[in-house]
């Protein structure tokens, strides 16, 4: 019986396509946002233990190492909700009668929401 | 003016190859030719021997799918002017061992389709005797699965997806959307038997969401969203038990 001949798939192949390597960068945005999930945490337990174990992290924070950090977060994190949000139409299929809801409509109600608690959130962080 | 084009094809033979090699075939250029029409030219005057599947030629049996230039393609859709001045490489579709030159080992494929039992099933008793007459579907019932059913088991969403070439036990794309596609049906019964195989661990929750298996499609089957359809159902189910 003929052997079958089988091809390895190469550590590269994120590499040979656009699409592939776009896919890999979403995928990597996920390590960001768990570090700043993590920092987050860190954050509130030295809170938790009083002004000497938080000034040395405000003394931190205020490093370019922890700037530069915050904004590649930020534009991980922004990327990672736009990519996001443009894959909902797949998840979510809303039918009325016989036609699907218009992807634009479910995309943009969830911009629309992402709008009004990001405004919220400066309302409280800002003005409150 | 281009006379001619060049095509860069994968060849392999179990009996007297260890390893595969490429062969360049010089094909005549017409402007309403396919790949698919420049390889039957190299079979018929150059080399008998060259060895693919094919049989309909207008997209609709989905047999000779290949990785044309590196992206899957029906070659009986793939125009040799897209790929002008060439030359076109021509291989098997990727994430499949290979029989022989362009064909590929479909045993696993075919194993998949039937895991997910892709016909109508009714439970016992709640079959209708045939005098009643067929089962009525409204049009938007029809609707809810009627993308999922245009799929021609062509496998380039296989070979598109780098998750299959990572996993081979990866149940996949089509057969995925094909479960869904009775699972969405009003006259089956059987969607929590098929769930069990649609959310098991080999299956759905492999996908990280590439998306290149609809890109791929050429029939628009989207088997990405039948997949994150199937994921949000699954997840529904496990929160909701009462509502499958």
């Amino acid at each position: 019986m003929p052997k079958p001949y089988m091809r390895k798939m190469p550590a590269t192949w994120w590499l040979t396509k656009r699409a592939y390597f776009w896919f890999m960068m979403r995928e990597l945005t996920a390590v960001f946002v768990g570090a700043y999930c993590v920092l987050l945490l860190v954050l509130v337990w030295k809170l938790k233990q009083g002004s000497p174990a938080f000034g040395p992290v405000m003394d931190w924070l205020q490093t370019p190492w922890s700037i530069g950090f915050h904004f590649i977060a930020l534009v991980a994190a922004l990327y990672h909700a736009l990519t996001w949000f443009a894959l909902l139409p797949k998840v979510i299929v809303i039918r009325v009668g016989e036609e699907k809801l218009p992807p634009i409509l479910l995309v943009g109600a969830h911009w629309l929401l992402w709008a009004i608690v990001t405004a919220g959130l400066v309302w409280i962080v800002f003005f409150k | 003016m281009n006379e001619t084009i060049q095509l860069e094809i994968f060849r392999y033979h179990p009996d007297k190859d260890s390893e595969p090699s490429f062969q360049t075939f010089e094909v005549p250029y017409r402007e309403d030719w396919v790949v698919l029409d420049a390889i039957n030219w190299i079979k018929d005057n150059v080399d008998g021997s060259l060895t693919y599947r094919w049989s309909c030629r207008m997209g609709v049996c989905g047999s000779c799918g290949m990785m044309v230039n590196g992206t899957p393609k029906l070659s009986c859709a793939a125009f040799l002017k897209n790929y002008l001045p060439g030359p076109i490489r021509v291989e098997p579709l990727n994430n499949f061992p290979v029989e022989r030159d362009l064909v590929i080992v479909l045993d696993s494929f075919m194993e998949k389709l039937q895991s997910v039992k892709p016909y109508l099933i009714r439970q016992p008793g709640q079959e209708k005797p045939i005098s009643e007459g067929e089962y009525r579907q409204s049009p938007a019932e029809l609707a809810k699965y009627k993308q999922f059913s245009m799929c021609i088991n062509c496998m380039l969403c296989y070979a598109a997806c780098p998750v299959m070439g990572l996993d081979p036990e990866f149940l996949g794309p089509a057969a995925i959307a094909l479960g869904m596609r009775y699972n969405l049906d009003s006259r089956d019964q059987a969607k929590s038997d098929r769930m069990e195989v649609i959310a098991s661990h080999e299956a759905i929750w492999q996908c990280t969401f590439v998306g290149e298996c609809s890109v791929v499609c050429p029939k628009n089957v989207d088997p990405a969203g039948a997949i994150q359809q199937a994921k949000f159902q699954s997840m529904l189910n496990l929160l909701m038990p009462w509502s499958k």
